[in-house]
Parts: structure tokens; sequence; C-alpha cells
């Protein structure tokens, strides 16, 4: 098409992304992560196959402590907790993530509307958004989830809903400084319409901070999901997700003699946040320079 | 000044409205017919119908909603479905044990949060900074319930430390008292630790790259005399704001902990209230602690014109 | 005490080294400069140089990952590198200052003024009454008036000058024997400058402090020191008193920096203004053994290879080049005549219109008068240039133009027809009407490729797509000089000027009829706004097209300009001929600003001082705008009634009592004596 001489070689853009990738490999905190969430994310996929024993399969060998069938001991019903680990991965990563995207999704649209229009409009959703956030979102997500049932689809809803307006807040925070850059003015003395303006100029400038806090939400995407479920509100039963394995067992703690029980499915959910936690601080700080 | 506030007030009471609004339009979603769900299943539909009366579930939604809110507001938070006894009665210890809890979790997370972060400021770069900036990270985001478990297995079972009940003895003193919040409040201020000290950190290290700062060392002032005088005094700032908002997390926290820990907290009674489909003490539970929320706010807002020159001197020619 | 040292600072082969992304950059290479007792010496380079960086080291406050490499250096006779941390601490306490760029924020928002310079005693022990009482006597001693209400007032309450004042107070307070200044007036109002140098100079004399002057305006440094150093890519090329090196300069370098500067009253139309080839060197680049080989037209085999020593030039006078003495004959590296003619043709009617136009804003519930009934016409091709200081309404007017911003009263009109809100403006109209900003790094997405920012232009203003776009970018980029290699890349790889050539051809996509042009060199090195005037220049020949020029450097605006409008406080005080307004008979505003503005061609003109400080557009005086800091203000007339904008002669219009003639009169025959304490 053009006659311009091309640099031999690999375009800038894509020199900086291998340049990022390399800088994320290098970081400890990162790579760490990565392997703590890969690990689980693998057994999402393939636990229950790798499992040793059905996840589900109850026995008569209740309470069992851990030995070298049951590596993790058995439950009140006699199901074998190492399994149910494994198995259990699976509910928590799926709807925190699918959660995570919506908010995601719909917080960067309702932050670049409002960072970028300011107005009236601004003024009603902060309203609103602050009025929102004055409530803990966990008592809020379980009145809602009475209210409308308990279903995994309400689960994600509540959940996406309820942290838009979080990320909403970021991104509207970021689109308020990119305002005051001149290209926005220069875009607009071009003739462009708002949209153009904050989705095509706007958010790729944003892109650094969503990303962060897309990966710190989901970390409290899995904290929210986990603490709803050990309320009762959350994952429903047999699923063998960890926190609903510790809203079974967990008032057997008082007697204190079958703490694996709760002590295995605890740690799986403190080593995934930790794990998330470290890839977004990894990322964090590769991508803001 | 006083404008800032007032203004900050204004916007407080509308919030308070908006969400008065919003949950009781929640609340009103919960299904089931009130006077069936209280009578069960039994019960003829007269008898139902004439509950319902009683109860003035029949009135429209906004009759309902605005004679809510004018007795709310005079102190009558109403009636319980389930108990059968005032809202406040049940509510009022309740909000007690609560703020209890959060106070001690408070006082365990602030100080420590805030010597943290500076500390991890002061050290930018070094083995403090990294060690505290990740174990930060690490525990803010490991829900209160999970954190809470292990903790009861360490302290309270293996270490036998400290009691695994939250609630002490009736007529137990104070510090006894305090012994059995402990572990509950270890488990909230876990999640708060990361977050205050990464304010704190934050704030610090822009406070130590200032300007002003760079005047002070170049005056000949002694570091420590710069750190405290010049760098701690705007640092903190910022992080004092940011503490008030984290109350909302803190009652978030209470509603897991306390039924983790059996212990009669407002989370408690929000979470029992919803299960049972007892709307009124829903609806005047979840206001009781928006408005704690909000006054928390308010303080923080007071405190922050207090001791930023800029909102304190505003309006002075 | 022992007699004072007799040298107040020493530099010797110093090497500063920036660790960036894990590699060593050289950000000082082998400095060696001495500034005697008493002395003041100007250091001056441009961005990058590393003058800020000699600074630093020389109170030992390098950034965290600056460090010293080699060399050494002592501030009155002491060593500052070996020195423990006691004695670093007694040494900033009782020898040296500093002042900086941007005075508001060197003060701790959260302590009052008071405070803070008592610090400055109470750190050598005095106790805290008398540190105060102290403090109110220092900040007499800068001429701030109502010390006392000073000294109870939080920095944020403080204005740019008021707070340098107290700055320099703080830094004066302990009789220093070595005060580095570096840009302390970079940022300020070319009036508050003046006195600002003034104070600075007066007290020096006084004090017989040493004064280390950090700056990278030569005309400054000409006023206010005696000895100069010429820092490029972290070298010191050359040395000298200053009259000697600015009337003899035996560096390429040097030469090609004083060639740049607009000077003696240059008009375009007399001939490009020279510039340097090439590009200002990033920190740490690796350069051949002259560091300004690359760009040298004098460079030789010899200047790659061997490093060259200082050779000595004249008393005291040194440059470090091989051919030092051929340095004055540097070739020119523009032509000096221009090709096209000029000339603007005003039988026609105006291309742009502004009638009577209004603009207020609101601030914390005040009403802010930006812009109060301002009228103006610009005609097709010519260059109006707009002056005035912070707070004059300039980029408000141009804003407004432009439709970013509604005024609240008043018409702008295009080729006589009336222009609504930009939302309402029709395509046609958007294209005519474009900006080049200040700050090319925040007036380009940082995120999109020169290409593609240069391709939607075209497609937006000048309705190319497809071959057609790609020839008219091709041509475009040649027009504004920038190689095709550019294209690809994303703005935040290029250098300033190159970002601004980008810009101007983003502004030109369209083939406008009017580019206001808003301070569109200030951000730039000297040398690289040598080379966008003279770009500009050109395109308006070409394109015939039309400029509002916004600037506060007077001999920019008079290099580019055809007429010249006088802003104050939203209100048009003079309007004319550039050479009208410059020569006079002119507006007393336009007296004082000239007055003000240090030029390299420098002295003779009495400097007249304006008392107080720029007001609040929030709260205009009464009358005429101008009356508190008049220095010719005829009294009550001037306090209680606003003039009209009448018409002196011929196309000059000027707002003032005085009439004309008389004007003519009293600026003939020299001002009167300057105004005395400056009042809050």
């Amino acid at each position: 098409m053009s006659t311009v001489a091309v640099a031999v070689g690999p375009s800038p853009a894509a020199v900086a992304r291998r340049e990022t990738l390399r800088a994320l490999l290098r970081s400890k905190t990162f790579v760490v992560g990565m392997l703590i969430v890969g690990w689980w994310v693998f057994c999402a996929i393939f636990g229950s196959a790798i499992a040793p024993q059905d996840p589900l399969a109850q026995s008569a060998n209740v309470l069992a402590s851990p030995s070298s069938h049951h590596l993790f001991g058995t439950d009140q019903l006699g199901r074998d907790v190492f399994s149910r680990v494994l198995a259990g991965a699976q509910s928590i990563l799926t709807i925190a993530p699918a959660a995570t995207l919506l908010a995601v999704v719909a917080g960067t649209t309702l932050g670049l509307v409002t960072g970028y229009k300011r107005g009236a409009v601004d003024d009603i959703v902060s309203r609103l958004t602050e009025a929102i956030l004055s409530l803990p979102l966990i008592v809020l997500a379980f009145t809602v989830i009475v209210a409308l049932g308990n279903s995994t689809a309400t689960l994600v809803v509540v959940v996406g809903v309820l942290f838009t307006p979080l990320i909403a807040r970021t991104v509207r925070a970021a689109v308020l400084v990119e305002r005051e850059r001149d290209y926005v003015p220069a875009s607009q003395l071009r003739g462009e319409r708002a949209p153009y303006i904050m989705f095509v100029e706007i958010l790729p400038n944003v892109a650094a901070p969503i990303i962060v806090e897309a990966t710190v939400r989901l970390g409290y995407a899995i904290f929210t999901v986990a603490s709803l479920t050990f309320l009762g509100f959350g994952v429903q039963e047999p699923s063998p997700d960890w926190a609903l394995q510790i809203y079974d067992n967990y008032t057997l703690l008082a007697a204190g003699t079958y703490w694996w029980t709760v002590l295995f499915p605890a740690l799986a959910i403190a080593s995934l946040v930790i794990g998330l936690n470290l890839i977004a601080d990894g990322i964090s700080q590769v991508i803001e320079r | 000044m006083a404008r800032f506030l007032f203004k900050r007030f204004i916007l407080a009471v509308v919030t308070l409205l908006i969400l008065s609004v919003i949950v009781f339009a929640v609340a009103q979603v919960l299904p089931g017919n009130v006077g069936r769900n209280v009578l069960g299943g039994f019960a003829t539909q007269q008898s139902v119908n004439q509950l319902n009366h009683q109860l003035g579930v029949d009135r429209p939604v906004y009759v309902q909603y605005a004679s809510w809110i004018s007795k709310f507001v005079q102190g009558n938070l109403g009636t319980s479905l389930e108990y059968r006894v005032p809202v406040w009665s049940l509510l009022g210890p309740a909000l007690l044990n609560s703020l209890k809890l959060a106070a001690v979790a408070f006082l365990l997370v602030v100080p420590l949060g805030i010597v943290g972060g500076v500390i991890a400021a002061l050290r930018r770069g070094r083995l403090a900074d990294r060690v505290i900036t990740l174990s930060g990270l690490s525990l803010t985001a490991i829900p209160e319930f999970v954190s809470a478990i292990v903790l009861i297995l360490v302290f309270g079972l293996w270490l036998r430390v400290l009691p695994v009940d939250a609630t002490a003895p009736p007529g137990a003193g104070f510090l006894t008292q305090l012994r059995y919040l402990l572990l509950p409040s270890m488990a909230l201020a876990m999640v708060l630790f990361g977050y205050i000290a990464r304010m704190a950190r934050a704030g610090t290290i822009e406070a130590l790259d200032a300007d002003y700062t760079r005047t002070a060392y170049l005056k000949g002032i002694r570091t420590r005399t710069v750190i405290r005088r010049h760098v701690l005094r705007n640092s903190l700032l910022p992080t004092i704001a940011v503490i008030a908002t984290q109350t909302g997390y803190l009652i978030g926290g209470l509603v897991v902990i306390e039924k983790l820990f059996n212990y009669n907290g407002i989370g408690q009674r929000i979470y029992t209230a919803a299960q049972n489909k007892d709307f009124t003490m829903l609806q005047s539970g979840v206001l009781v602690i928006a408005i704690v929320y909000l006054s928390a706010m308010l303080i923080a807002d007071i405190l922050y014109s207090l001791l930023n020159p800029r909102i304190r001197t505003a309006g002075a020619a | 005490m022992s007699s004072p040292p007799a040298t107040a600072l020493e530099i010797a082969d110093l090497d500063v080294v920036y660790r960036v992304r894990g590699l060593d950059r050289e950000v000082l290479r082998g400095v060696t400069l001495t500034v005697g007792a008493g002395e003041a010496y100007g250091l001056v380079g441009e961005s990058g140089c590393g003058k800020s960086t000699a600074a630093l080291a020389s109170v030992r406050y390098l950034p965290r990952n600056g460090r010293v490499r080699s060399g050494s250096i002592r501030v009155a006779g002491q060593d500052v590198l070996s020195a423990s941390r006691e004695q670093l601490r007694r040494l900033r306490a009782d020898t040296v200052s500093m002042v900086y760029q941007n005075p508001v924020e060197a003060l701790n928002p959260g302590l009052r003024v008071g405070q803070q310079v008592a610090e400055v005693f109470r750190v050598r022990g005095v106790r805290r009454r008398e540190a105060l009482e102290r403090a109110h006597d220092a900040l007499a001693r800068v001429q701030i008036a109502d010390a006392g209400l000073v000294l109870s007032r939080y920095p944020h309450q403080l204005s740019g000058g008021m707070a340098q004042r107290v700055v320099i107070a703080m830094a004066l307070a302990k009789d220093p024997a070595l005060l580095i200044l570096d840009e302390p007036t970079t940022g300020l109002d070319a009036t508050v400058e003046a006195e600002v140098l003034e104070l600075i100079a007066g007290l020096k004399a006084d004090l017989n402090t040493a004064v280390l002057f950090i700056s990278h305006n030569l005309a400054v440094i000409q006023r206010m020191c005696e000895r100069v150093g010429v820092l490029y890519a972290g070298r010191l090329v050359e040395e000298g008193p200053v009259e000697a090196v600015l009337s003899d300069p035996s560096h390429p370098y040097t030469v090609g920096l004083i060639r740049c500067i607009p000077r003696g009253g240059a008009r375009k139309d007399q001939g490009r203004l020279e510039s340097i080839p090439g590009f200002l060197p990033a920190i740490g680049e690796d350069l051949p053994a002259c560091v300004f080989a690359d760009r040298c037209a004098l460079a030789e085999p010899i200047c790659t290879s061997q490093e060259p020593a200082f050779h000595r030039v004249g008393d005291r006078h040194a440059s470090r080049c091989h051919f030092h003495q051929r340095a004055g004959e540097l070739p020119r590296t523009t032509a000096p005549a221009r090709e096209r003619s000029l000339e603007v043709s005003r039988t026609g009617d105006p291309l742009v219109r502004v009638e009577d136009v209004a603009a207020v804003f609101h601030e914390r519930g005040q009403p802010v008068h930006a812009l109060a009934g301002v009228s103006a016409a610009i005609w097709p091709g010519e260059t109006l240039g707009l002056v005035g200081e912070s707070g004059s309404g300039k980029t408000t007017l141009a804003r407004t133009l432009l439709g970013l911003v509604e005024p609240t009263r008043g018409s702008i009109e295009l080729d006589g027809r009336a222009l609504p809100a930009l939302a309402h403006r029709s395509h046609e109209d958007v294209r005519r009407l474009q900006i080049v900003f200040q700050n090319p790094e925040s007036a380009l997405n940082r995120r999109h490729s020169v290409r593609r920012i240069l391709l939607r232009a075209l497609r937006k203003l000048g309705d190319l797509v497809g071959a057609l776009a790609e020839e008219r970018l091709l041509a475009l980029a040649a027009q504004v000089r920038l190689a095709e290699r550019y294209l690809a890349v994303r703005p935040n790889q290029l250098s300033g000027g190159l970002k601004q050539r980008v810009a101007i051809a983003r502004a030109f996509a369209g083939s406008p009829r009017l580019v206001v042009c808003d301070e569109p060199t200030s951000a730039l090195d000297v040398s690289v706004q040598a080379a966008i005037l003279n770009l500009l220049v050109e395109l308006q020949a070409k394109e015939q097209v039309a400029y509002l020029f916004i600037s506060h450097d007077l001999g920019v605006v008079r290099y580019i300009a055809d007429r010249i409008a006088v802003l104050y406080l939203g209100r048009l005080m003079e309007v004319g001929h550039a050479d009208r307004v410059f020569d006079g008979p002119h507006h007393p505003y336009t007296e004082a600003l000239l007055s003000a503005v240090t030029t390299i061609d420098g002295g003779g003109r009495d400097r007249i001082s304006l008392g107080g400080e720029i007001p609040s557009a929030a709260t205009p005086p009464t009358g005429c705008v101008f009356h508190t800091r008049c220095h010719r203000s005829l009294g009550a007339i001037c306090e209680e009634q606003e003039p009209e904008l009448s018409q002196a002669d011929d196309g000059h219009l000027l707002r003032c009592h005085i009439p004309v003639e008389e004007l003519q009169r009293l600026q003939r025959n020299g001002g009167p004596a300057p105004v005395g304490q400056t009042a809050l």
C-alpha cells in the first residue's frame, strides 16, 4: 500500500510487549504467584480427574484423621478431604473470574463515561455509588441474594454488579487525570465524538491501572464469594467448594479435635488469594512506570 | 472550614436518604407474603390478612416507606417479625457488642498499620520494606474466616493462650472481655493491616520525595526532626482520610466473624434477619450500620479538616 | 573566627552517574569549576546538560539512584563528599543555601511560614522566641512589607513571587558563604521575575555572598553574574567572564546558542533564526571524544578521537575545543534571507473577529472574569501576538475562539459568519481553526503511533483516506521536516522538538486558515525553539495561514508577530503593529513589561518596578484594572473610571487615560523612580 521504507525487524509495540514479559518473569513475586494460581487453575480443570477418590462419595469412615489412605482425613460424612480440596478449586475459579469480568467491563464503561462527561450524570452516579458503598458489600450481597434466590448466576451477577462501582471509581480517577492532557481538546477540535474520545483516545492510556485493579478485584471477588458461601448464601451443597466445606464443619472446631476438616480448605483459599495478590503486585511494579 | 464540614454533613444526610430508599426497596423484594411467613402454612387466609393489616403491609409501598422513615427518625425502629419485640431492643445490645469488637480491632490495626507503612517507606526497597509490603498484601485478601480459623487453631487449640469463644462470661471485667475479643479482632485486623500500611507507605514516600523535604534537609535539620516535623505530618493526612473508609470493610467482616465465633453482634442479627425474612429487622439494621459508617466518615472529615491547613484556612482572606 | 576562605565553591574533575534500569549513565563528565568568595558564577545549559545535578552534588543531595563516581567538591574550603553526616549537616546549616524552582512547593504545606523561616535559626541553636523575631527581620530584609502577616500564613496562601521571597529570605538568613540558585525565576511572571532578580542582586551586593546561578537563560545570567560556564552533555565546554563569553564566544556550541536567540528587535522578515543542527543528547548517551562533535559544523576527525583540552582563550576565559580560534566563524545553518514575501494585506475583511467577548468561570463559588469584553480581529495570513502575564486571559481567549470555552457574552466570527460552540460547529469551521499546544508531551496521545495520529487527523480534517491519505501523510511529514522513520514510533520516543513537529503537522493536516499557537516553544530548549519558529514562519508563508501567537517571551513575539495585543486581567490594554507596540509610545503596562524582560542585549533600560502582585481575576481593582501597579497612575480618575480602548493612531489602540502624545513625551524622557516595597 504505502511506499514508506519500513524499518526492518519487529515493531516498537512488539518489542515493548516482549520487554514487559521479560520484566514480569524477572519479578519473583509474579513467578511465585503464577505458580500457585497456575496449580489451582490446573486443579479447577482436572481436579476431579486427578483426585484419588470421588469428592462426593460418602463413606462410613467418618472424621478419620489424616492417614496414608486419606491424606487430609475425612469429614462428617466420610468424604475424603484431600479429593475435595483438589476438586473444590473449580467452583470458586469459575464464579469469581466471571463476576470480575462483568465488573471490569461495566466498571470501565461507567468510569469512562462519568470521568469524561462529568456534569449531572457524574454527580448522580457518584451519589448513588457513595450510598451503596457505605454499606458493607457482604451485607448488601446477601440481602439481595435472599431476595432473588440463590443460584450461580445470581451470585455472579450480584458480586459483579456490586464490584462495578469500585472499579468505576478507580477508572474515573484515572480518566480525570488523563482528561487534563492536551490531546483530549485536540481530539475535540478535530470534531471527534465522545465515544471515540473515551474508548479510542483515553482508554488505552488508563489500561495500566485497570489491569492492576482487575487483578486485585479478582482477589476480592474470591474473598467475597468465599465469605458468602461461608454464610450460606453462595455455592450450594453438595459442591466440594472450600468455603462450603468450612461452613459444613466449622462448628467442630469448638470440640477441637477435627481440625483437618477446616484447616486444609482454609489454607487452600489463603494460598489462592495470596498467589493472586503476588501476581497483582508483580504486574503493578512492571506496568505502572 | 465550617463550610466544608457543613457540606459534608448535608452530603451524608442525602446519602443516608438514598440508602434508606434502596434498602427499603430491596427488603420489599423479599419473597413471600409477610403474614404467611410469620404464621406458617397452616394458618387461615383470614388470620393472615388480619396480621398483614395489623403490620401495615397492605398499604401502598410509599406510605409504608414514609411511615418507616418517620418512625425511625423518632427512634422507633419497628418491631421484629421473628421475635415480636422492638427491633432496637435486640439491635441495641448487639450494636454495642459489635462496636466493642470493632474498637479492639481498630486499636490493634491502626497503630500497627501506620508504623508498618512508615517503616516500609523509610527503608524503601530494602528487606524490611519488601517483608512488610508483601505480608500486608497477602494478608489483606484472605477472608476473615480463613485467618480466623488459622488463628483459632494456633492460639486457641494448639498453644491454648486465648479463649476460642468471643463472648466473655457475664459479669466479666474489662480485661477479661478484652482477652476474649482478641482472637476475633486479630482476624479483622489482619485484613485491614495491608491496606493501611500501603496507604501510610505511599503517603510517606510522597512526602519524602517532596520539595519541602529537600528544603528541610538543606537547612541542615537533623534527619529525625525532618521525618517527624515535615514528612510524617504531611504523609499521615491522606492516611487518616482512608482509615475512615475502612469502617465499611470492618463492619462487613463483622458479619462473618460474628457467625464464626457465635458472637451476638449486629452482623449476626442482620444475618439471621435475612435468613428469617424478618424485613423490619433487616432494613432497620442495615440503616443503623449505614449511620455508623457515615458517622465514622464525618469524624474523619472533621479530623482531616482540622489537620489540613488548606481547608482550615479556606474562607480566611 | 578564621579569615573566610578565598573560594566559595571548588568542583574538581567531578563525575556523576545515575543508575537507570541497571546501567550507570553519565550525567557529569569531569567538570571543574571554581566560584570565588563573593563572586557570581552562572552555569548555563539546556535540558539534560547536568546543571541541576552539579548543584545537588554540591550539597550532597543527589537522588537515590545518583552517585559521585569520582572527583571532589569543596564548599568554603570544606570537603563535601567525604564529610561526616554531622559535618554535612553543619555545612548545610551554616555555609551553603539553595533556592530552586516552584517556591510554593519548596515550603511545607502543613506549617506556617514563620515556623519554617525560624527553623533556619533554631538549627543553629537560637531559642524559639528569638528565632521568630529574627525570622521577622529576615522577611523584612527581602522587602516584604507586612512581614508579621506573612509569617502567620500557610504556603498555599502565598503567590509565587511572595513564596520565592520567603525562600530567599530563608536562604540568606544564615549569611551563607555560597548561595546556589537553580532556575529560581522560571515559572514566575516577567514582572515578578524582574523584582526577584533585582532583590537577589541587591542582597548579594549587601552580603557579599558567592552565588552559583543556574539557568537555561543566557540573558538572565548576563544580568546576574560575573562569570559564566557553559555546560553541554555534562561537560564544561566554555568558561569565562560573562561579557567576554557573550561578545567573543569561543566554542561552537556557545556560538550556536547565542545565535539562536532572536535579538535586537529581529523580525521574521529580516531572516531566519539560527539553530543548532541535530538533537540534544539523552542522559548518559555514548558520545564522541568531543561531546559536541556530532552537531558541530567545524568538526574534523580529530574531534571524534581526541578529547579537546581546555584551551586558554583570554583572561580567565577558556574553551574546550580544538578549533576555538575559528569558533566565531561557525558557518550558519540557514540561509539568512527569506524566499517568499510575507506581506499581509488588510484591505479586505478580517478572517476572524471577536467582538466584546467575555468569559466567566466559577471557582469556589466566586465568579472569575477571565475575559472582560475583548474585541480583536485577525486578517488572513497575519500573526497576531498575544502577550500578558498569568491571569491575563490569553489562554482563555484562545480557547474561546476555538470553541472549547463558551463565552458568556460577545460573538466570534469566521469569514463574517458567527461561530457557535464547538459541538455545533460545521465540519468546515472545525477544520479551519486549529491549535498547537505548549506541551507536545501532553498534546499527543502517547499510546498512538505518529502515523496513526496523523492519519486520523488527515481523515477527520482533510477527509482523506487510503492511498491519497498516505501520500498526503508523507508530504506533511516532509513539510515539517519529520523523517519517515519517525512515523512508526510512539511520541514518547521522540524528543521535544520532534514531538512539536508532529503536533504542527497534525494542526496543518486539514489546511487550516488560522492556527492558535499557545506558547509553542516555551517548553522547548533554546536551540530547538529557533528551528520550530522557522518552521512556523515557513508554513505560514506557504499556506497563507494566520496565527494567534501566544507567548510570554517578548523577543520571540517581536520576531514573529505582525501585530501585538497586550492583555491584563482579561482586558485588552493595547493593540497595534508590532513595531509600534514595542518602540512606543505604548501603554504603561507594556512599558513595564518590556523593561522587566531581561534581554541579552541587556542594559541601558531603567527597570520599572511594578508594586504589588498581579491582582486576582476574582476581585479585579476598580476603575482601570492596572492602576494598582501603574507607575504612571493619575490618581483618582484611574481609580474610579475604566478608560475606553481608544484609537491612538492608525490601527493602534490604547486603553489609558493619558493621551498618547503625553505618553510619548513621558516615555521618551524615561520613567519615574521605581516603586518601593512590595505590598501583599
